[in-house]
């Protein structure tokens, strides 16, 4: 190894970097789409976008799993190719963040996609669970009123202690953590739900929003609720090895594992595609994405994207979505937003 | 008496010493013991991870196909006959295969089952009918005996993961599917093959037919950038250093930090991509050239601090020589000292690449934390790397990708071995001992 070979390696690398960088100082046209935001949504999306390459002339869109408020935050900051041009979000939009949008000059087509139910499952081997969402409260929150008006530090430690007819068995429950939003979802429709079933904290919830808020949306610390990661796949399997835990996790890993894990019924509705879809389990969010209409024409495919999305053999009952774990929307629902989001109708708040 | 005394005193002294020294010899025994024993916990929690990865991860390698006799139908390919491309490519194989699947069993006829026998094939079984014409569009109009892949229920089904005895309501493979296979078993026609597919294509929603090979160009064209820029940068700074630079506190500083940097956790580096390359130079999102670009600032305080202590061991008698003789102080860092120094230099640039191999915490912010399916030609392309690919993988619903993750993991594994080994053969050639 002499000199001069050194010297030419180092100067076709230091070539490399320079002109790497001259070249990358262009932002370059893109040629296929580009979809951020919410993991929840990210198994349809991505479905969508493997047919959509597939199936036509255009390129794959490339999918980013960001989070809701992460894709959000990445889609309203600007118009423009290194801007995403769609947004999935397993929550509406916020009126802060449409607000961001229409300051940066965005337009915004609002896609409602269908439901996703939120389940509390246990292993095949496990007990029966009947809850309620008031039991779910009970077991589950940090601070649960006396009953003489003030709050005391959760003291149920077995299911039956929240309720005589649940199983003799210590509260076990396997969750995802505040960063995700099955979290958010899981909290603010069975918890908040559970804890408007007390009078004294109903009433609260009139004078004080905030205050109500905090009490229904924390879960308590001290070894019921274990946090175990957003990773759905790993609550799963500790539920097959621990019979006596409960699991919170998304509708398509109960349907994918039916053979090993059994949802809890909830205000006395399985957690079933038809229960879901009929909107009787009471644990269910919408699924939504966003499409940037400054982009369309300048982005090619998104129309035919949005066509793709929303044909039925895509989201419709028997469309391949479903086999992903979708639950579709009622037939009506489904024609009329079809309509408005192929004919790019703004989004107003 | 006295004598008496002193023997006595002698031989318990003598005693006490021998005891002290069993007891020596029992501490030291001690001492191996527990150094043996944390090496057979260390081996055997890696033989473990190890064991479980591999056991999981074989089934990915093989798939299950069907044998199905396709018919070429003109009018389903080309009914207008131009024999374009373009027309060639968007045809309806999917209609092809299905046609080709219900022949087998022409009993079954209501709409509803045949739905049912058609899912026995994945969602994308059709596309190498699409290639076979596409290559030679003279088989149209021909019958061709074609092994079609799968869905991954019917995948896991025939590799025996799913268990024939469950309530069938629980069973994601019906009683009238398994009375297809088992019809299709008698006949000869499905089987388990090498999945080539799995190291020839990219991601896909559908794990039957998702491969490693994007994240594994993906990972190659980062690591290419990571190269480039690291390894000129962390040379000379080091030779810089090590050789011309005065000692004064500045030096100090610079040294400190660059230990520091070494340390500072990876997202941080993410951070800073997202805020120099992607907003202020505006590079392209998802793209091997920024996720490289980041890597390699990572790298640096290792390349660096390798090099530098590599460049310590070239004895000072090398240099003083050297000058002896009139080379110039460039002379001799590049004839002299650089090459010696270059295996240690080399050894600690490969374990730098085998850590940025497998880094995904600073791509998340720059967006290679991503489904694409292409499989990227460039630095630009959008792309993702193989830890990621384990990632995504590993977050998805299908129970099939389980199978797949670990066979990732194996394949990742692969790469740093392989790395490592070249490590270990650089360093035993080329090294020197003064």
């Amino acid at each position: 190894m002499n000199f001069k070979n050194l010297a030419q390696n180092l100067a076709v690398a230091a070539s490399v970097t320079v002109a790497s960088f001259t070249m990358a100082g262009v932002a370059e046209a893109r040629d296929q789409i580009q979809i951020v935001g919410s993991s929840t949504v990210f198994p349809f999306s991505t479905a969508v976008a493997e047919r959509f390459g597939q199936t036509t002339s255009f390129s794959t869109p490339v999918v980013e799993s960001t989070g809701s408020g992460g894709g959000m935050k990445l889609f309203c900051a600007g118009v423009g190719l290194e801007h995403p041009d769609i947004t999935n979000a397993s929550r509406r939009i916020k009126e802060s963040e449409f607000g961001k949008c229409t300051d940066n000059g965005i337009t915004i087509t609002e896609v409602k996609i269908g439901f996703d139910g939120i389940v509390l499952a246990n292993s095949k081997e496990g007990a029966e669970f009947y809850l309620t969402t008031r039991d779910i409260f009970l077991a589950l929150a940090k601070e649960i009123p006396d009953g003489n008006g003030g709050l005391i530090e959760n003291p149920n430690a077995k299911w039956s202690d929240v309720n005589p007819q649940l199983p003799d068995l210590r509260i076990e429950v396997l969750g995802p953590p505040p960063t995700s939003g099955t979290r958010d979802a899981f909290v603010e429709l069975a918890m908040e739900a559970g804890a408007k079933t007390f009078p004294e904290l109903k009433a609260l919830r009139k004078e004080d929003k905030k205050a109500f808020k905090v009490i229904a949306h924390s879960v308590r610390e001290d070894g019921a609720f274990v946090e175990a990661g957003e990773n759905d796949n790993l609550i799963v399997q500790k539920l097959t090895a621990n019979p006596n835990a409960l699991g919170i996790f998304g509708f398509s890993f109960l349907d994918q594992n039916s053979d090993r894990l059994k949802g809890s019924i909830v205000d006395g509705n399985a957690p079933t595609f038809e229960n879901i879809a009929g909107g009787d389990y009471p644990i269910s969010r919408s699924l939504f994405f966003y499409v940037k209409q400054e982009h369309v024409g300048t982005v090619p495919g998104i129309e035919e994207f949005l066509a793709e999305f929303t044909s039925d053999g895509a989201w419709g009952p028997d469309g391949y979505l479903v086999d992903k774990g979708l639950i579709p929307l009622p037939d009506a629902d489904r024609e009329a937003i079809r309509e408005s989001a192929t004919s790019l109708a703004p989004l107003a708040m | 008496m006295t004598d008496m005394a002193i023997s006595n005193a002698a031989n318990k002294q003598q005693t006490e010493f021998s005891a002290r020294l069993q007891k020596r010899y029992a501490a030291e025994r001690r001492f191996r013991a527990y150094g043996l024993s944390a090496i057979v916990i260390a081996v055997s929690i890696l033989g473990i991870l190890l064991g479980t990865i591999s056991f999981q991860g074989a089934p990915a390698f093989f798939q299950t196909y069907i044998q199905v006799d396709v018919y070429f139908d003109e009018a389903v390919i080309d009914p207008a006959g131009t024999r374009e491309e373009r027309a060639l490519r968007t045809a309806n194989y999917q209609a092809l295969a299905k046609s080709s699947l219900y022949e087998i069993f022409p009993d079954v006829t209501e709409r509803r089952e045949k739905r049912t026998l058609s899912r026995l094939l994945s969602s994308g079984a059709y596309r190498p009918l699409r290639e076979m014409v596409v290559n030679d569009p003279s088989i149209i109009g021909t019958t061709q005996s074609v092994w079609l892949v799968t869905s991954d229920d019917i995948d896991t089904f025939y590799k025996g993961q799913i268990d024939r005895e469950t309530v069938e309501a629980d069973r994601r493979v019906k009683d009238n599917e398994i009375a297809w296979v088992d019809a299709l078993e008698a006949e000869g026609r499905i089987d388990l093959q090498f999945n080539t597919a799995f190291f020839a294509t990219g991601d896909s929603r559908e794990p039957e037919l998702a491969g490693i090979w994007g994240a594994v160009v993906g990972s190659f064209l980062t690591l290419i950038v990571t190269l480039a820029v690291s390894f000129p940068l962390g040379v000379s700074a080091a030779v810089y250093l090590e050789e011309f630079a005065p000692k004064n506190r500045w030096t100090d500083l610079i040294e400190v930090n660059i230990n520091n940097l070494a340390a500072v956790p990876s997202i941080v580096f993410g951070l800073l991509g997202l805020a120099v390359f992607l907003s202020f130079f505006g590079m392209p999102r998802s793209a091997p050239l920024v996720g490289g670009l980041v890597l390699a600032l990572m790298t640096l305080p290792t390349i660096i601090i390798a090099t530098r202590a590599a460049l310590k061991a070239v004895p000072p008698s090398i240099r003083e020589a050297a000058l002896g003789v009139g080379a110039s102080d460039l002379q001799v860092v590049t004839h002299h000292v650089l090459p010696l120094a270059m295996p240690g230099i080399l050894t600690g640039t490969i374990i730098g690449m085998a850590q940025a191999l497998g880094e995904t915490a600073p791509l998340l912010m720059i967006g290679m934390v991503a489904f694409i399916v292409d499989v990227p030609s460039t630095v630009t392309d959008p792309s993702t790397v193989l830890p990621v690919q384990i990632y995504i993988w590993a977050d998805s619903p299908e129970r099939a990708f389980v199978a797949k993750t670990s066979a990732a993991i194996m394949v990742l594994l692969g790469f740093l071995i392989t790395m490592n080994a070249v490590a270990v053969m650089l360093r035993k050639r080329f090294e020197r001992r003064w």
